[in-house]
């Protein structure tokens, strides 16, 4: 009935102390810019981590070489030589499912162009590659199947390639000297920025895999491995499974040992990345939380030390006629004006944050109106519940005794 | 008998308070009956322990007597719960304490103003103002309403406090040893106040244990032990404007610093 006063004598009392008010306030700040803050930066995160899993193309599947206990040695992923360029010609053949197959080989080399050389990662691929990654060129072409038949000296570069050796991006036409032959460059890629592990995906050569192995990696047929698209989602596990079975027809491998080759979808690999950031977005906001209940124990404790401190005051006010639960309502305005006014503040300091950690790291930031409202709520709630304690208190003073209270 | 005469302000039937501490039972009040007239000037006086201070307490509505009846302006307020105690503290009384109990770092207005916001009416802003402009007026506090107590020295402290207990005008004016934070001549200030409002006809009951500032007073009602045990009209009272005459060497009004307990 007479909240419209409540209102005006809470906020009188506030004002009476401005610093201890904007200290106070600032527990609460802190709390809910670090709860936004935190959250956005992992959802940035957890959306790199899907986009960049999405740069590996659409419905892939994954073969590496390797793995085997043959000899009772297991080799890693792509280390063990067992896929050969002709078990990529027969998942191409044979299995309808798959629609695009690039055969993967993979070297370090350290180019030259003119004065300039610089070490980077060499990779041979088929002329498919582009369309399976969909990954478009910024400049040029990218190499013809012809050239893969051919083995041509061709190949298309990254910009942090270009930029590193030719110091510009206009490089196509320019000829580029891997392991002292000279390729002609076809094409520069657009910029993908870092991988997942914090590689730079753009500091890159690639060109046709026949090229790579014989020019680069001087001879063999050996493949690190095979990449293949398959035509939607639901074709993912059966053509996972027709190609194991393929491979291990063609391995000779006998029921019950091991495959000599391992295949991954790209489903399996973006679980595991994307529940490793969701983890750590959730210990981030985990803890984000306990500094919001920090601020919201330090509203507690600054409202305790108000009440002793003021008892004389309601004494006074109980004179002149504040029922209980004028006292009660005031310290709960107070209370929660302080957690509102330090939630509003701290959702602003909070989205600032997420984007100056954002611009200064060069990493996605995703605010989620779900976390502002969640934020602003609970730092609400963290007024009324950390405020009623020592409002109560307040209230239940006998106006006797906190009259005479020094 | 709880004839509602109007010239009865305070009337108090054999006023019992015991206090239960632990196993002893503590006779603050043993029967105290007492009729104040309105437009009386009653002094309250007695050695601590005398059940003065209870008795004040039960006079303000801030406690309730264990037995016996308290009719203020002919309503019985003596089995009112908290909240409508508090309603009639806020209607029909208005307090004037030793240590002011003024709200620090709070304009001298809103102080004034307080009980307004606890009333039953709604008023705006610029009507608090006014009418707290008004009291103040009244105790010669003119233009100071922006000050803060800080600001102020102990006799306008007090005189604040004064403004604050008339702004709803109230039946009866109750002051807890109004002059024990101040000196001699500021004392004397605030019962010339005193004395003015009482002309006007407000009631004031005031407690002291100065039989000086008593003087002042129309009626001096001593307590011993929980009972009255002298209730007699002042013979040579004491004048407020008088006395500071007296007091009106040619040296200047010093503005004394305040300490605030």
């Amino acid at each position: 009935m007479r909240v419209g006063s409540t209102f005006k004598i809470a906020l009188r009392a506030l004002r009476r102390n401005k610093l201890r008010s904007a200290l106070t306030a600032l527990g609460i700040i802190i709390g809910v810019g670090a709860v936004i803050a935190m959250v956005s930066i992992g959802n940035g995160a957890k959306a790199q981590v899907e986009a960049q899993i999405a740069g590996l193309g659409e419905n892939v599947i994954l073969i590496f070489s390797g793995s085997t206990t043959t000899s009772g040695i297991r080799t890693g992923w792509g280390g063990a030589g067992t896929l050969k360029i002709e078990d990529a010609e027969a998942i191409r053949r044979e299995i309808p499912a798959v629609t695009l197959v690039s055969e993967e080989v993979v070297s370090t080399a350290q180019v030259v162009a003119g004065s300039q050389n610089w070490f980077t990662r060499v990779y041979g691929e088929s002329a498919d590659y582009f369309d399976l990654r969909q990954w478009a060129l910024a400049d040029g072409a990218p190499f013809t199947n012809q050239d893969v038949r051919s083995a041509n000296k061709v190949c298309v570069i990254g910009r942090t390639t270009a930029t590193q050796i030719f110091g510009s991006e206009d490089v196509v036409g320019q000829v580029l000297r891997v392991k002292n032959v000279p390729f002609q460059i076809t094409g520069v890629l657009t910029p993908k920025g870092l991988s997942s592990q914090g590689t730079d995906q753009d500091d890159i050569v690639i060109m046709p895999y026949t090229s790579a192995l014989k020019r680069v990696l001087g001879g063999g047929t050996t493949l690190r491995n095979i990449n293949a698209q398959v035509a939607g989602p639901r074709d993912l596990g059966p053509a996972k499974q027709q190609i194991i079975e393929l491979l291990r027809q063609r391995h000779n491998i006998r029921e019950g040992r091991d495959d000599d080759f391992t295949v991954r979808n790209q489903e399996e690999i973006a679980a595991a990345q994307t529940a490793t950031t969701e983890t750590m977005t959730q210990l981030l906001a985990g803890v984000a939380v306990i500094s919001l209940v920090v601020g919201g124990i330090g509203i507690m404790n600054i409202m305790l030390v108000s009440v002793t401190e003021r008892t004389r005051e309601i004494g006074t006010r109980m004179a002149v006629g504040a029922h209980g639960r004028d006292i009660l309502t005031q310290f709960l305005i107070e209370a929660i004006s302080l957690s509102a006014v330090g939630g509003i503040i701290g959702i602003i300091t909070g989205i600032a944050a997420a984007k100056i950690i954002a611009a200064l790291k060069n990493w996605p930031s995703l605010i989620s109106p779900g976390s502002i409202i969640g934020a602003f709520l609970v730092s609400a709630a963290v007024g009324v519940f950390f405020g009623f304690y020592p409002a109560r208190k307040a209230a239940r003073l006998d106006p006797i005794d906190a009259l005479r209270y020094e | 008998m709880a004839d509602s005469s109007a010239a009865v302000a305070v009337r108090l039937e054999d006023v019992q308070k015991t206090y239960r501490t632990g196993e002893v039972d503590v006779h603050a009040v043993r029967g105290v009956s007492l009729e104040i007239a309105r437009g009386e000037f009653v002094a309250l006086m007695g050695s601590s322990g005398s059940g003065k201070s209870t008795l004040m307490n039960i006079l303000g509505c801030l406690d309730r007597p264990t037995s016996g009846r308290y009719f203020l302006d002919g309503e019985d307020v003596s089995s009112l719960d908290r909240d409508q105690l508090a309603d009639v503290r806020n209607r029909k009384l208005g307090f004037v304490f030793q240590n002011f109990n003024l709200l620090a770092r709070t304009s001298a207005l809103e102080n004034v103003e307080l009980p307004l916001l606890y009333g039953p009416e709604r008023l705006s802003n610029a009507q608090l103002r006014e009418k707290a402009e008004r009291v103040l007026a009244a105790v010669g506090l003119e233009g100071r309403g922006d000050h803060h107590p800080s600001q102020l020295s102990g006799g306008q402290q007090q005189r604040v406090a004064v403004a604050r207990a008339l702004i709803n005008d109230p039946e009866v004016l109750l002051a807890d040893e109004p002059t024990g934070n101040l000196d001699s001549r500021t004392s004397v200030e605030v019962m010339g106040i005193f004395q003015d409002l009482n002309q006007k006809g407000i009631t004031i009951i005031m407690v002291t244990h100065e039989p000086d500032i008593a003087s002042y007073a129309q009626r001096n009602v001593v307590m011993r032990d929980g009972r009255i045990v002298s209730d007699r009209a002042v013979t040579r009272r004491f004048d407020a404007a008088q006395e500071l005459e007296k007091l009106n060497e040619p040296a200047p009004e010093v503005v004394e610093p305040t300490v605030q307990t």
